[in-house]
């Protein structure tokens, strides 16, 4: 197999060290967790890497309440218990309760898959020490049947965390860690291509000043981001709105900028 | 020996294992490192980095192990970049020939380098020793040589720039913080009981009294984990704390948000603790400290937040405090032993950079509370020690510098 499997898709354009990152991981065959601020793509990258690998996608969303163990399966026992009292079903046969999670189905799985772990460092601070044997060895046990599920192929993993809480570093100790850098002009410009490829440039090089500019105003709270940009281009498009011709403020502001406080201090700046 | 890196990386505090330095290895034996310096910048950093917040200290680590090539491609770099843009076609090499370029290590690369450069006189391509475009010496750019030094090209900055850029200084651990930050050290003070109302499934009861119910399902409910920690907070307020007052608000958003402790309370005084602290910031609702120490449990954890920095008077004399009119027969010392002693877990965060502490009232402060500075890092730190124990920072004997400050 080759090492540069992954360079990106139509739809997607990463950064050379962002491919570099996921052939890497591919490679050395271990999860690759990626960080980065919000709105840079971090959910996306998996969805393309299994679409340029033409591999299936399997989604593990994180919340605060998930559980390592629901990852693997899940056993109904009020099902069963329901199923018992009723008499519907087979209620000697436990597999039929036992429902596979997202990285359970992937390490259960025929073929190679790709595996998104998203925001992982939603859930309880021990969780990701919870998954540490899995990712290891790739094998698990169902102890209600005594089954024991093997991966034939090692799942690419992709797992993102907004760098809210500390992960442990046992689990750390076998990832591959990037951080996604928030893209700069040039990039930047080829991404809102793929968004909008019939944008004028110099429209483009108008929405990317105004955007930039923004973004460097010291003390903003939330700083605005690449999916908030595609969005403020398509509204101003929709509605017609010539940058040049506006003098001072910034026509829909509300879908950069996010909080009141922010929206505060833009308006002192522009005034000042 | 480039192990030598992997102690380099450690000695920057780095917390690379044999894990990750293994991993490497087999990186570099697989040639993910695109046999140049910044393929194995790019490749040591995200296997041996696992927080945004060691990059800084990578890029440190990095300089000073690589630090000689850099300067030599420095001083290469003006006259050799010219020729070195225009690669001319590569040069297909044989297996053999690859076989025997891949067996140099990296030391003695660096030194045939330099060597090379001295006796070169002239623009060089192809060919198998000269510094140039093409061909297989290991020196040069666009050449096939998997253990070569490459020089500048490639359109993209050299790793030795970035790493000299240090541009992730920002993102270190050990600067002050903003609210999610806290927001997120604070997450982990906490320890978790049952307690409120059934909300929650309990699967194990469930199963036991549908049996004893011969079968008839029975479903039993639980109050889900709760956070039971308490906290009592005091903060210094006005005079020296007025520059850190931006920083004591973040602490306090943080920590008072609804439904992070089982029951918080906060209190303010001004430089040091005698009879009373306040409900206020100003000063208006007194509440005798004795009072504050007999209404509450051993197992609030208290948190001061001052830079514990004064007059020595004012912290060990009676009658020490700065307002005349609170003549206070206990000096502040004597009351915050008493805090002190009362609960079991108690600490101090100070906003003050620790290197300021030594020769000052933090000292003697720090001998009896034990004392973190307001970073990421002590803040973490702190809530450690405030939930599991364990060790207490060590703070330098005050004994002696108290005894001469006083006279």
């Amino acid at each position: 197999m080759s090492f540069d499997q992954f360079s990106g898709t139509a739809s997607y354009i990463a950064s050379d060290d962002l491919k570099h990152a996921v052939n890497v991981a591919v490679a050395l065959a271990r999860p690759l967790l990626v960080r980065g601020e919000p709105g840079t793509g971090k959910t996306l990258l998996a969805e393309n890497v299994s679409r340029a690998l033409g591999l299936p996608l399997l989604r593990w969303h994180v919340k605060s309440t998930t559980k390592a163990k629901e990852g693997l399966y899940v056993y109904d026992t009020v099902a069963r218990l329901h199923d018992s009292r009723f008499g519907d079903g087979d209620v000697k046969d436990i597999a039929r309760y036992i429902r596979l999670g997202p990285l359970g189905e992937a390490l259960a799985s025929d073929h190679r898959v790709v595996l998104l772990i998203d925001e992982i460092d939603k859930a309880d601070l021990e969780f990701p020490n919870d998954l540490l044997l899995e990712i290891d060895a790739m094998r698990f046990r169902i102890d209600e049947t005594g089954r024991e599920v093997v991966a034939r192929e090692r799942p690419i993993v992709i797992i993102t965390s907004n760098n809210e809480k500390e992960l442990p570093d046992a689990f750390l100790r076998r990832c591959v860690f990037h951080y996604i850098e928030f893209p700069g002009r040039e990039l930047m410009q080829r991404i809102v291509r793929v968004h909008h490829p019939d944008l004028e440039d110099k429209v483009l090089d108008q929405c990317l000043e105004v955007f930039y500019g923004l973004r460097a105003t010291p003390k903003l709270r939330k700083r605005p981001t690449t999916s908030e940009l595609i969005d403020w281009i398509c509204a101003l498009r929709k509605a017609g709105v010539d940058l040049a011709r506006v003098g001072g403020g910034i026509p829909f502001l509300g879908t950069l900028i996010k909080t009141e406080q922010d929206v505060e201090l833009i308006g002192k700046r522009a005034k000042a | 020996m480039l192990v030598d890196f992997l102690f380099e990386m450690r000695r920057h505090k780095l917390k690379v294992s044999t894990h990750e330095w293994q991993a490497l290895m087999e990186a570099l034996a697989l040639g993910l490192h695109d046999s140049s310096l910044d393929g194995f910048y790019q490749l040591a950093r995200l296997v041996c980095v696992k927080d945004i917040s060691e990059y800084d200290a990578f890029d440190q680590a990095f300089l000073s192990y690589f630090r000689d090539v850099k300067t030599d491609a420095l001083e290469l770099a003006r006259e050799l970049q010219a020729w070195l843009a225009d690669p001319h076609l590569l040069a297909q090499l044989t297996e053999e020939q690859r076989q025997a370029l891949r067996a140099m290590d990296l030391d003695k690369l660096r030194e045939l380098f330099e060597q090379r450069l001295r006796e070169q006189k002239e623009r060089h391509d192809g060919g198998n020793r000269w510094i140039g475009t093409g061909g297989t010496s290991p020196f040069g750019n666009s050449g096939q040589n998997p253990s070569g030094v490459r020089v500048g090209g490639g359109g993209q900055r050299s790793a030795m720039q970035v790493a000299e850029e240090r541009r992730w200084k920002e993102y270190r651990r050990d600067v002050v913080l903003d609210v999610r930050q806290i927001d997120v050290a604070l997450r982990g003070l906490r320890q978790l009981g049952r307690d409120g109302a059934d909300e929650e499934l309990d699967l194990d009861e469930t199963v036991d009294e549908t049996c004893k119910n011969a079968g008839d399902l029975e479903l039993v409910f639980r109050p889900p984990r709760r956070n039971r920690v308490k906290v009592i907070l005091l903060m210094d307020v006005g005079g020296s704390m007025d520059p850190h007052a931006e920083l004591a608000s973040r602490l306090f958003t943080a920590a008072s948000r609804a439904g992070r402790f089982a029951k918080f309370r906060s209190y303010y005084f001004h430089n040091c603790i005698y009879e009373h602290v306040y409900e206020d910031a100003a000063f208006r609702q007194r509440v005798p400290v004795s009072e504050l120490i007999s209404h509450s449990d051993r197992d609030e954890k208290l948190v001061v937040l001052g830079d514990a920095l004064m007059h020595p008077a004012e912290l060990l004399d009676p009658g020490g405090a700065v307002y005349f009119y609170a003549n206070n027969r206990t000096p502040g010392l004597e009351w915050l032993r008493r805090m002190a002693h009362h609960f079991r877990r108690a600490v101090w965060l100070n906003p003050e950079p620790d290197r300021y502490w030594s020769g000052t009232t933090v000292e003697v402060i720090g001998s009896v509370f034990p004392m973190w500075q307001l970073t990421l890092d002590g803040l973490a730190g702190a809530v450690r020690y405030l939930v599991r124990g364990g060790a207490r920072p060590t703070m330098p004997n005050p004994s002696n510098w108290a005894r001469m400050g006083i006279g």
